[in-house]
């Protein structure tokens, strides 16, 4: 027998066997007992390689190696008979630490061993009372326990998922062998060698075994569910960091997380990625220790992880690109990237209504970023943010897609901007901006005809394009006017805005913040309307639906 | 319906597969090390005529992010491109003078190579001016990538083309041999770009860039498309329908989530825009080897001989991969 350390470590190996062996001298030159589970599957010459590399070391053992397959019954068994050998070999060993070749430990092993120093008599495992077990990643919880599992979930998923089914369906119960009360938790754990030693020596194993040899990943509740028999003190919490994503899967660690893994409250961390040099480098030489202490964010880990998570699941709205492309249809999310005013017909009733628009809400409003010809940005730019071009074939080309460029290459600025009948505009744009809670329109109809009525004589021809404006701002108005509407309408007629602008445009412009700005600046002049309504006389005789001379009149 | 297109999308499969191999046959070994290839090697598939220039960088550069083997079809360099080639130890070399056009633009050439030597490799089929840009491509190598790629069980990895071009007259800015063709052309358009949904290949088609707002933009949907697809884990049963733009089965097109979601993805950035375009413009006009009778060529001698500036207000400056996913343009997905 030779003399060791108080803490015993158990790798569970299966890839990458020289990282492990790395880690396993980290804990040997430490004093430390490693006991090495070497996967079945792992090739004998893989296997004589790694006894070679470690040569002969009197705290060095092998355990008897077991097929261990995701989930299964014999990654238990694995951990059991290694934690045999340590607690049979090494009677100086007070704690033993579960860990994968995988495993790279944070902080020098003298830290763990004077922190497991001051705490003999505490086991460290995540054991998790399943009915508060709400933090499983995809996958079930209770039912792991009640219910059989004969198929395997990665293989034969089709079968496992329908033998979950049809035991619902026959309301299968397997009964929990009492006393026990199932827990689950992170597969990592840290026992003394009293609590290890009565779960390995429990009289009623054989019993418990049978009955967690049908559970589903076992090696998540066997010691999870067990040590609360025997515990005198539990710590629920593993002293290894894993981060799962959404599929159960452990976050890899890179290079490039050493700073982060320097921020943690953990001894260990899984997994690492087999060629991630650095970190090997780093954590396995005497450099933590001559650094200067950081303080542990464990938050700050949390928080890194929950990003990428919500990065792949919700994604960045309102954005359109090669990896994420959300249909255009898609029902009370944001479509674009950020609010944006679109005004119709304010600008034939007002004096210069987009300078004062911009001077009041702060803004860098647009004329008609649909007109006929080209595209009218701010300041007649040839080309705006996210180098889009002023180009009318380009816009007409995508014209949904002019829009949510623009909106995300100015994210962080409100767009203002006009459109009207007759602006090249899909319908289907309308609906767009109708469906979006990012866009606020304003609509002043019957506005359309005062250009006409400043320009030009009533011919025939003049009549049939006013009637092609008003039909397609009838068809407008039924999108907008809709049930399902998700942006802020406002909608008034020109007599509804000549009755009182103030009021109207105060309005408006307060949902904007203006209200500052109005102060200031004031009102826009009235453009000249003198003898409008004799025009809408004259149209109306024409032969021009008469609803017009009416809305204005009311 | 589904059934019978289902049916239709394997026989144009099997098709291209037949007719890589007809097209294969024009290939002639020049120097063959494929036997240096490893299992879990990451390879290159490159065609190309006369980029002597281009080479020496375009090499180191994937050497430097993993790659371990090059299958390169050489057609009809005249510049000492073979030669060059030949001498490199992780290069395998085949030459060919049949038509580039005949053989789809050189994919068919490329899809016997990746059918023979690339089955169960991840392989990178990229252009001598296309430059792979990955989330932590400056921490983390290929092989962290693929991978990664691997254990989320993805096969095919997007990475859109991103026109790069100098700011100034493009001649002004001549290239040397091993420079960073990025020193020269340094700027990108960050927001202009056009995505349709291809309903029957399910791939994303992507136009825009500066190509389509400088070169051509009275006749928008003329401009090349930018959606690639070059980092596949290969099979026997893979095929590029045409250029690295698609693939068969059109399961590997589905590099983009459509529930709001962002799959991690990579830029292309795009070297074409240097001096040497302007020789190259001339030159392909005459061969009429390339896409839509060399239109795109026709434009750019046209504009570029000229003296035509692509650089305007809104360029932006190339930094990293960080800007261009925080741009947008590509995106780490759940890759943390």
């Amino acid at each position: 027998m030779t003399a060791s350390a108080p803490l015993g470590i158990i790798m569970l190996c299966h890839t990458a066997l020289p990282r492990a062996a790395q880690v396993a001298r980290f804990w040997l030159r430490a004093g430390c007992p490693v006991v090495l589970h070497v996967d079945r599957a792992v090739p004998e010459r893989e296997l004589e390689g790694l006894r070679a590399d470690l040569g002969s070391e009197p705290l060095l053992r092998f355990s008897p190696r077991h097929r261990c397959e995701w989930g299964s019954w014999n990654i238990v068994r694995a951990s059991q008979d290694a934690a045999e050998v340590m607690l049979g070999d090494f009677p100086e060993v007070g704690h033993v630490l579960l860990s994968s070749g995988s495993c790279l430990p944070l902080r020098p092993a003298e830290e763990l061993l004077a922190f497991l120093r001051d705490r003999p008599d505490t086991d460290f495992i995540e054991s998790v009372s399943i009915n508060h077990a709400t933090w499983i990643m995809g996958g079930l919880s209770e039912e792991r326990f009640t219910l059989y599992f004969p198929f395997g979930w990665r293989r034969q998923r089709w079968l496992f998922d329908t033998a979950v089914e049809v035991q619902r369906k026959l309301e299968i119960r397997r009964e929990v062998p009492r006393p026990l009360d199932p827990h689950m938790g992170s597969q990592w754990w840290c026992l003394t060698r009293a609590t290890l030693q009565a779960i390995l020596t429990d009289p009623k194993r054989p019993r418990y075994e049978r009955y967690f040899r049908r559970n589903w990943i076992p090696d998540e509740s066997y010691f999870q569910t067990l040590v609360r028999l025997h515990d005198r003190r539990v710590e629920n919490r593993s002293l290894t960091l894993v981060k799962f994503d959404r599929n159960g899967r452990p976050y890899l660690f890179y290079d490039d997380h050493l700073q982060l893994l320097r921020r943690s409250d953990c001894f260990l961390a899984r997994k690492i990625w087999p060629e991630a040099d650095k970190l090997y480098d780093f954590f396995l030489s005497d450099q933590p220790t001559r650094l200067p202490p950081v303080t542990p964010e464990p938050a700050k880990i949390d928080r890194y992880f929950e990003l990428a998570e919500k990065q792949r699941f919700e994604g960045r709205a309102g954005l359109y690109m090669q990896s994420r492309f959300p249909s255009f249809d898609t029902v009370g999310t944001a479509r674009t990237a950020g609010p944006y005013a679109a005004f119709s017909g304010f600008e034939h009733l007002f004096e210069n209504f987009e300078h004062w628009l911009g001077q009041v809400t702060g803004t860098r409003p647009h004329g008609h970023l649909y007109a006929p010809d080209r595209v009218q940005f701010h300041g007649g730019a040839q080309v705006w943010h996210g180098a889009l071009s002023a180009s009318g074939a380009i816009r007409d080309y995508n014209p949904y897609m002019f829009l949510t460029n623009l909106l995300w290459a100015t994210r962080g600025e409100v767009q203002c901007f006009l459109f009207g009948p007759e602006d090249r505009l899909p319908d289907g744009l309308v609906d767009f901006m109708t469906h979006d809670p990012n866009a606020r329109i304003s609509v002043l109809t019957g506005a359309y005809l005062l250009p006409y009525f400043r320009g030009r004589k009533v011919d025939g021809d003049l009549l049939h394009h006013i009637g092609e404006m008003q039909r397609r701002e009838q068809a407008w108005l039924t999108i907008l006017r809709s049930r399902w509407v998700q942006a802020q309408v406002e909608i008034c007629s020109l007599g509804e805005m000549l009755a009182d602008p103030e009021a109207r445009l105060r309005a408006i412009i307060e949902a904007m913040d203006g209200a500052a700005g109005l102060s200031v600046h004031g009102l826009p002049a009235l453009r000249p309307m003198e003898g409008f309504d004799r025009y809408l006389v004259q149209l109306r005789d024409k032969g021009l639906p008469p609803a017009i001379l009416k809305e204005f009149q009311c | 319906m589904s059934v019978l297109r289902q049916l239709r999308l394997r026989s144009e499969r099997h098709r291209k597969l037949l007719r890589k191999l007809r097209k294969s046959l024009s290939l002639r070994a020049r120097v063959n090390r494929t036997d240096r290839i490893r299992t879990r090697d990451i390879l290159a598939c490159v065609t190309l005529r006369n980029e002597a220039p281009r080479l020496p960088y375009f090499l180191d550069y994937y050497r430097a992010q993993g790659v371990q083997h090059f299958l390169v079809v050489d057609n009809g360099s005249e510049d000492g491109s073979v030669e060059l080639l030949e001498k490199e130890r992780d290069v395998s070399l085949w030459v060919t003078q049949a038509s580039y056009k005949a053989a789809g633009f050189g994919i068919d050439w490329q899809n016997h190579l990746l059918w023979r030597y690339g089955a169960g490799h991840w392989v990178l089929t990229v252009d001598v001016d296309e430059f792979l840009v990955y989330p932590f491509c400056d921490s983390r190598p290929l092989h962290a990538l693929t991978d990664w790629l691997e254990s989320q069980g993805r096969r095919s990895f997007a990475a859109m083309l991103l026109d790069m071009y100098p700011k100034g007259p493009i001649g002004a800015q001549p290239y040397r041999p091993g420079q960073d063709p990025f020193e020269i052309a340094r700027w990108f358009d960050a927001g202009n770009y056009i995505i349709h949904r291809n309903p029957l290949y399910h791939n994303l088609w992507i136009q825009g860039g500066v190509r389509q707002r400088a070169i051509m933009p009275e006749t928008p949907g003329e401009a090349p498309a930018l959606n690639k697809i070059p980092l596949v884990h290969w099979s026997r049963k893979y095929v590029y329908k045409s250029s690295t733009h698609m693939l068969l089965p059109r399961g590997l097109n589905k590099v983009y989530d459509e529930s709001g979601g962002e799959l991690a993805s990579g830029v292309l950035l795009h070297a074409k825009f240097l001096d040497m375009i302007v020789d190259k413009a001339e030159e392909e006009m005459t061969r009429g080897q390339h896409y839509a009778g060399s239109r795109e060529y026709r434009a750019y001698r046209e504009t570029l001989a000229g003296g035509q500036d692509l650089w305007c207000d809104w360029s932006s400056e190339y930094i990293n991969w960080r800007q261009l996913e925080i741009l947008g343009l590509m995106s780490k997905g759940d890759w943390a």
